[in-house]
């Protein structure tokens, strides 16, 4: 035994054993959200049951199995469910069983004792609905503005079509709401904004006043034809419905306008579930989010996360790399600068919320407030910079990620070795001359190191963007067609935020559960692919400098 | 020679064997650089006291001494290599072309493009062979592709290089091996036409071979350039330098014909080192 503890392998084992530990923990999360959040677009089958709890009428349940757990027959015979006493565990499920319209009840948990056995009939079909959640039924019979036109098994394939057609012109319907309608609005608001420039400059004369009043007039008689097309297509869209019957055998009618998708979980090959659930992922990350971002997609949570970790990286490289140069080249070394480096070292140990707080106070009241009276007063009493946004957002971030790319860019200079400089100097260089043209070049792995480390901080913020600018519904994305193209002043969703919204801020926490780890799993995702793209540059340029990175 | 001192012909008994080399006299040569009582101080310590002397144009200077003893530090201030520390001071005077370069007046930058100086270890800027050698023409703010094709190619044929490397000028500096890339750096130093180049212990970090080679180089450089030499090896002083300076604690000890002080050196200070008996 001492022979072992003096051979140093404890100490080996101690190493290895916090390895192995931290390996666990991190290897365990990344596959919890891979697990639960790939998995939450495969199409899980739906069984039919009948469930007859003790002194209850027997009810039907149609749903999906969600999760099972164990459970003491203690706890449950104190809740005063009539579980036999030599009975020890008892298993519970929750199903989800949609119809949140007609039952009231999306969710709900069954002890396995009191189901009869699990059926899963071939002809249940889920509908994915634009509102209120899925709903699971049995077609019955497809009808055209009132009269039946399928039924039986001819209503599914002609269903399927007459859905994709529905499809389509939600699109357009989407496609002129957004693109063109979106256009005219941004249009009407300019007008009237340049007319109360002009009125605050004093030069609105009839005839700038004539010409606003013909612009406005073109732009409504353009909305004008767009809402007759508009309204042709809702005619078209109400064109079909199909009907349904739920479990306890009501025949609901429901619009095909108003779902999304429908399958039949139960009749399908694996193949067709694996397409589906392709395409599902891809809906999943390219789609808008509906029903207070419980249903539909993620994508301007995905394009606001990426577009603020731009905007920082381009506010804080230049700066972080300026002030990091002067610290190191520059600056004369002694008690004021060493107080001015431990300063800066510190503040990355400042909690965010305080960076958040801030920003709210500084960057968006006070600056954006300024710059709203210098360049925007027009707008007034509308705040256009003094409220909230991308730009106050990302530059939020850029102070708190600035100490990180001080840092990095300081250490990577340190690193050049004096031989390289004396090298440059003896040439006739100036220090200038020779810190740009040899000595940053030499320091740019160093550099991207230090914005690695800020776009993974930054891309995982969360609680000082609720200060300045993230929202939980951004009605446009920040980068459009409409000129500047770029809007910074826009609000902006984030997918950390959009987690936090979603899983603990919705009524509907079952439902959104899937949801919670398919976001994350897909913010995961983006950090590693942003921080990936860092590193390959990294790498190239070691590379090219290799020599001197030993 | 026929006052040889029998210790110190001992071991130079070698060096010049055969040597057909007359003697040399400073006072025949034109005078590239005079150094005026010279004193250097870092902080408080003085690492040069009272250097004089007058460096011959066009001819190989050697300085060779014990480890410690100001001669690196007095090579660094013939470019003024010594502002970059902060804590030095520097009184007397270095007059290149009658001009004291100490002179407040005076510009480093021009200086050290008359001045090229090259280190101890080789130091190419991480670029390709190319721009290492065009990277001082470029400062000047020659762009001109033609002008700098040609330097180019004309420093590293100077410095026998120019077969080796004419293939992959655009690689990076660093695929070249240690003596190579000393070669390319005294091709980066010679591209910008200077008068004067500062050697310092060029070869210690070099292979024989290589050492060889600069060695050569040094005896071709020294048709147009007045060259400076520190080193540590004092066969190597012999080979390649016309004169030679012993320096010990600072002080400018002894200097005369490379010939004449490894053969019959005048003070017995001198005498020791070189025979091995310093210490």
């Amino acid at each position: 035994m001492k022979e072992w503890w003096k051979s140093g392998a404890p100490w080996i084992w101690l190493n290895g054993g916090a390895v192995t530990i931290s390996m666990i923990m991190v290897f365990g999360l990344l596959a919890l959200i891979l697990v639960r959040g790939f998995g939450a677009f495969w199409p899980h089958p739906v069984f039919e049951t009948r469930y007859i709890a003790p002194g209850a009428d027997p009810v039907a349940v149609v749903g999906e199995l969600r999760r099972s757990e164990t459970l003491t027959g203690q706890a449950m015979r104190d809740a005063g469910i009539p579980i036999p006493e030599e009975q020890l565990l008892v298993t519970r499920h929750l199903v989800k069983m949609g119809n949140r319209d007609v039952t009231h009840r999306d969710f709900g948990y069954f002890l396995d004792d009191f189901m009869e056995e699990w059926r899963y009939p071939v002809d249940i079909a889920v509908l994915e609905r634009r509102e209120w959640g899925d709903f699971y039924g049995v077609p019955l019979r497809l009808v055209e503005r009132g009269t039946t036109v399928a039924v039986g098994d001819e209503v599914w394939p002609e269903f399927q079509q007459r859905l994709r057609r529905s499809n389509e012109l939600f699109d357009e319907i989407r496609g002129i709401e957004r693109g063109a309608i979106g256009r005219i609005n941004f249009g009407i608001e300019r007008v009237r904004l340049d007319e109360r420039r002009a009125e605050l400059r004093g030069t609105l004369t009839d005839e700038v006043r004539a010409e606003l009043a013909q612009r406005n007039e073109d732009l409504q008689a353009q909305y004008r034809v767009l809402e007759q097309r508009l309204n042709e297509l809702y005619q078209e869209a109400a064109r079909d419905s199909i009907v349904m019957r739920i479990a306890d055998g009501q025949e609901v009618t429901i619009r095909l306008a108003d779902i999304v998708k429908a399958w039949q979980p139960n009749n399908m090959s694996v193949a067709s579930k694996v397409w589906f659930y392709v395409k599902d992922f891809f809906d999943f990350i390219f789609g808008y989010p509906r029903e207070a971002n419980t249903e539909g997609g993620i994508f301007p949570a995905i394009f606001g996360t990426v577009v603020m970790v731009l905007v920082m990286s381009i506010i804080v490289t230049p700066f972080g790399i300026l002030a990091a140069i002067y610290l190191r080249e520059y600056a004369k070394q002694g008690a004021l600068l060493k107080t001015v480096r431990i300063s800066v070292y510190n503040l990355a140990g400042v909690p965010s919320i305080v960076f958040g707080v801030f920003g709210l106070g500084f960057f968006v009241y006070f600056l954006g407030g300024q710059i709203d009276q210098a360049f925007y007063p027009e707008a007034l009493p509308a705040p256009t910079f003094g409220t909230p946004g991308l730009f106050w957002a990302s530059l939020t971030l850029a102070l708190l990620t600035l100490p990180v790319v001080i840092v990095s860019t300081e250490e990577g200079l340190a690193r050049i070795p004096s031989t390289i400089r004396e090298g440059s100097l003896a040439l006739g260089a100036t220090k200038g001359e020779t810190l740009w043209k040899v000595v940053v070049p030499l320091a740019t792995p160093a550099m991207m190191t230090g914005l690695i480390l800020a776009i993974a901080r930054a891309a995982g913020e969360v609680a000082p963007l609720m200060l300045v600018g993230v929202v939980k519904l951004a009605p446009t994305l920040p980068i459009d067609g409409n000129f500047p193209f770029i809007h910074l002043e826009r609000k902006i969703m984030h997918l950390g935020f959009h987690i936090y919204d979603v899983g603990f801020q919705s009524p509907h926490a079952e439902a959104a559960e899937q949801l919670v780890y398919a976001t994350a799993l897909i913010l995961v995702l983006l950090i590693v692919m942003l921080n990936l793209t860092a590193i390959t540059i990294r790498n190239h340029l070691r590379e090219k400098y290799r020599a001197e990175s030993d | 020679m026929s006052q040889r001192n029998p210790a110190a012909s001992s071991l130079s008994a070698g060096l010049f064997e055969g040597s057909t080399r007359k003697l040399r006299s400073l006072a025949d040569e034109e005078i590239a650089i005079s150094v005026e009582n010279l004193d250097l101080y870092y902080g408080n310590t003085q690492a040069l006291k009272n250097v004089t002397m007058n460096i011959p144009k066009q001819r190989v200077t050697a300085f060779i001494g014990p480890s410690g003893c100001g001669k690196s530090t007095l090579l660094r201030c013939f470019n003024r290599m010594n502002d970059l520390v902060d804590s030095c001071r520097i009184e007397g005077a270095i007059n290149l072309h009658g001009a004291n370069i100490y002179d407040r007046k005076a510009d480093v930058a021009e200086l050290r493009r008359q001045v090229g100086m090259v280190f101890q270890k080789p130091n190419p800027f991480p670029k390709s062979i190319y721009e290492n050698v065009a990277y001082g023409l470029r400062l000047q703010g020659v762009n001109n592709k033609r002008v700098l094709d040609e330097v180019v190619e004309r420093s590293i044929k100077a410095v026998g290089l120019w077969d080796e490397v004419k293939d992959r000028l655009q690689s990076n500096a660093f695929g070249l091996s240690g003596g190579q890339q000393q070669r390319l750096v005294i091709a980066r130093a010679i591209a910008i036409e200077p008068e004067v180049i500062l050697l310092d212990e060029p070869t210690s970090a070099l292979d024989p071979i290589s050492t060889a080679k600069i060695e050569e180089l040094i005896e071709e450089l020294k048709e147009k350039y007045t060259i400076l030499i520190v080193t540590h090896n004092m066969q190597q002083a012999a080979r390649v330098s016309d004169y030679t300076a012993y320096m010990y604690l600072g002080e400018m000890i002894e200097y005369a014909d490379t010939m004449h002080l490894f053969t019959n050196p005048s003070q017995k200070a001198t005498e020791d080192y070189i025979t091995g008996r310093y210490g």
